[in-house]
């Protein structure tokens, strides 16, 4: 790979947007590649949008992604996807996203309104997009929090980046008794995105 | 190791031969005490603020030990009282001062650009650019406070304390032996005697350091295309030479003192070649007013913005005046950030909104208690300005109004800078009321320990000071504490405040839902639900307006989320008895047959 792959993982503070980033990150490093990654933490996480750049290849400089030139948008859930998509290859980028759907606050206030076809207006706007609803498959595997390990299977196919040392990662981060658990996550996601 | 620029610096402190770190917790600057305290080597503590942090830094550096304090920027105003005449005295051991500025305000109430302080107090500057760079200037820090005996300041952005990159560390750490005490009253008693002697050594010490600047490594021409020169520093250099990878550039690392002769002989080479000199730099115009000042011909702020943090495509658009094609899709609903599910604090800004209170607050997650629909807090300024802002409203608006008048702070902050406002209240004759949203930790950054959890940063237990007693010892005797779960409970106390001539102190007590322990709890209890056929829906909508993240709308009646549900009752507790629509999950059966 002689290009930098160029990440974003979106999503709702509180859903593991982080984690999800610091292994895709470190898979890379696992990989030989240089890394850098980037999100803000504070104020910004209590319930508020929250992006994480992840970047990777040969050499690598800027910790943010510029916009259009994103390989691929990982997010957390549904209306949030539509935030990021000026970040993505308009030619190239492919979108993986959760189908669940988190309210904003200032949607159940009637200042602003859900948009519940999301998929397909990013479908329409002729994005490849991977749409797979990460909660039930994180509830197939055991517990609501394996949401963020689902999503990263379902995005391992679209990161150049070899499967087994996602799997090495997982297993590496989470406590022993989870293991099985989120491998399993890892998993569902994978086969919902080769479906 | 993959580390982000806050863990390099903690790993760079002790592998330096750091003995003893400070800090109070503040984004962006927060995981490097968190990241030094599993040292064994290292000794780390928040302190109070920031400005207890730095003295007891210095107190340390006398004792012969090689010091860390970080902060984030606006606690560098906190600390400046200390900042400004230790750099006359000088230290003992090796002192770097970590300041973690927030351009763009991503958790901020400003975004004041810290390399000023630099040049304002008059001690050397670094900026690393990139997680190695935090890890190996903090050594180099340490080495020239020692050798130029001053305390040296590292500056870092937002992008680079949470940004994470490959860091290679030196194998193990440098064990470095304390220095003997330094205790010479000449150099640190700074009556004018000595002070006005070490004013004049200052500026022999910053002389010595220009000269480091010029040569010394850290600023250097990295050669390219001579006709595009940029001069950088920070993590706006990695910006530029991600969209302009052959361009030359002069990259500081110290930009204060600042090397003039270098900048010369840069602009020399790309001016002489034609080429222009882009000055590439976040926020204030530091580098480019001292490169005009030489004469040099440059551009700077006239094409890239003095506000806000940079990014790759700011960056080429303002110089190259390019964009690269993008595909952005409107119809994402505006999602700020907002009090979680369960927070202890709701209660109280619902009360607070309905009493139209004058409500001064604080800095912490309970800001958020300004934004609709809680919209009860009118002021959030600086650490501890709730109380003080309060009084003096209160002061001058008198009579009933005074009475409403509220300040709110956390137990953290309330430790931080609120102390010094309650001796106001009470000195000065205040009426109005303070409220403690005590949640038994610093919540917003993360859930750091403070002088009220009885438990030090590395784990130690200790004293834990309580908010009432400290009233209590000030001579306030009317003190109330209750349990923000209590709707009603919370409704009276505010009452009784207000009817309260005199001084008068809440104090909310609960823990944050997010800490471990709470989490543990709530997750065994039954979430709550809606009865959709008792909701009144619209006409009612009551239970909306404490705001929270859980309970949504959905054909016209509420609804709960249960993944994000805390079982916290308070949107049962609201819910009109006419209506009686919301009740914990296991009492359905029995409800719904009633």
């Amino acid at each position: 790979m002689r290009e930098t792959m160029n990440i974003l993982v979106s999503g709702v503070g509180g859903q593991g947007v982080v984690l999800a980033s610091e292994i895709i990150s470190a898979a890379a490093l696992e990989a030989g590649y240089d890394v850098k990654q980037s999100e803000v933490h504070g104020m910004a996480q209590r319930g508020g949008s929250v992006v994480s750049h992840v970047r990777f290849g040969p050499k690598v400089f800027s910790p943010l992604v510029e916009q259009g030139t994103g390989h691929l948008l990982l997010s957390f859930e549904k209306s949030e996807t539509l935030r990021w998509t000026g970040f993505l290859n308009p030619a190239e980028g492919v979108i993986v996203m959760n189908t669940q759907e988190i309210i904003p606050v200032t949607v159940s206030q009637g200042l602003s309104e859900y948009p519940h076809d999301a998929v397909e207006r990013l479908v329409s706007a002729g994005f490849r997009t991977v749409a797979l609803d990460a909660l039930a498959l994180a509830r197939e595997a055991g517990t609501e929090r394996a949401v963020n390990i689902v999503l990263v299977g379902a995005a391992s196919p679209f990161m150049r980046l070899d499967e087994d040392l996602l799997r090495k990662v997982i297993a590496e981060r989470v406590p022993p008794k989870y293991r099985e658990l989120n491998l399993k996550a890892f998993e569902l996601g994978l086969a919902a995105s080769r479906r | 190791m993959l580390l982000s620029g806050n863990e390099a610096i903690a790993w760079g402190f002790r592998d330096a031969g750091g003995h003893f770190a400070a800090a109070y917790p503040g984004t962006p600057s927060t995981e490097i005490l968190e990241a030094i305290a599993p040292f064994p080597e290292v000794y780390a503590q928040w302190s109070p603020n920031e400005k207890a942090a730095f003295e007891s830094a210095f107190g340390a550096s006398l004792a012969g030990a090689r010091v860390l304090v970080a902060m984030k920027h606006v606690g560098l105003n906190v600390a400046a009282d200390p900042l400004f005449t230790s750099v006359y005295t000088g230290i003992n051991g090796g002192m770097v001062i970590v300041s973690a500025d927030d351009p763009s305000m991503h958790s901020s109430q400003n975004e004041q650009d810290n390399r000023n302080y630099a040049a304002f107090a008059k001690l050397p500057l670094l900026e690393p650019s990139d997680p190695q760079e935090c890890y190996d200037f903090v050594g180099i820090a340490l080495e020239l406070s020692e050798k130029y005996d001053i305390p040296v300041l590292l500056r870092t952005e937002t992008r680079l304390s949470h940004g994470k990159a490959r860091v290679e560390t030196r194998d193990g750490r440098n064990e470095v032996p304390l220095r003997d005490p330094d205790l010479r009253w000449d150099k640190y008693v700074m009556m004018p005697i000595n002070a006005r002697p070490r004013r004049v050594d200052l500026a022999r010490r910053l002389a010595a350091l220009h000269e480091f600047s010029e040569t010394g490594g850290l600023n250097r021409i990295e050669p390219g295309d001579k006709k595009v020169g940029i001069i950088s520093s920070g993590v706006s250099y990695m910006y530029a030479r991600e969209v302009f990878p052959s361009a030359s550039y002069l990259k500081l690392g110290m930009s204060y003192p600042f090397p003039e002769k270098l900048v010369r002989a840069f602009a020399d080479e790309i001016l002489g070649a034609g080429g222009i000199i882009y000055i590439v730099e976040e926020l204030d115009p530091f580098i480019e007013m001292r490169v005009k000042a030489l004469g040099i011909p440059c551009k700077g702020k006239d094409l890239l913005p003095e506000i806000g943090e940079f990014s790759p495509e700011i960056i080429r658009s303002a110089i190259r005046g390019e964009r690269l094609e993008t595909k952005p899709l409107s119809g994402a609903p505006s999602r700020p950030p907002n009090l979680c599910p369960g927070c202890p604090h709701t209660s109280v800004f619902f009360h607070l909104n309905r009493l139209k209170a004058n409500v001064f607050g604080d800095i912490g997650c309970y800001t958020l208690g300004a934004l609709p629909p809680l919209s009860s807090i009118h002021t959030c300024v600086c650490m501890g300005a709730s109380v003080t802002n309060a009084f003096g409203f209160a002061k001058v608006r008198g009579g009933e109004e005074a009475k409403k008048t509220f300040a709110v702070l956390g137990d953290s902050t309330f430790f931080h800078m609120g102390i010094p406002g309650l001796m106001e209240m009470v000195y000065n004759k205040g009426v109005n009321t303070l409220i403690v949203l005590d949640n038994r930790t610093t919540a917003m950054t993360g859930h750091q320990v403070h002088p009220g959890s009885g438990r030090t940063l590395k784990g130690e237990e200790t004293t834990a000071l309580l908010p009432e007693r400290i009233a209590e010892a000030m001579g306030i005797d009317h003190v109330q504490v209750i349990d923000p779960y209590d709707m009603r409970g919370v409704r009276d106390a505010l009452k009784k405040a207000m009817e309260h001539e005199g001084p008068s102190v809440i104090v909310t007590r609960r823990a944050c839902v997010l800490l471990p322990e709470e989490r543990k709890r709530w997750e065994a209890l039954p979430k709550f639900v809606v009865l959709e056929e008792r909701c009144a829906g619209e006409k009612c909508h009551l239970c909306l307006r404490l705001g929270c993240p859980a309970i949504f709308v959905s054909g016209g009646k509420a609804k709960i989320d249960r993944t994000l549900c805390t079982s916290c009752s308070l949107c049962a507790q609201v819910c009109p008895r006419t209506y009686n629509a919301i009740f914990p999950e296991d009492q359905l059966a029995e409800v719904s047959h009633a």
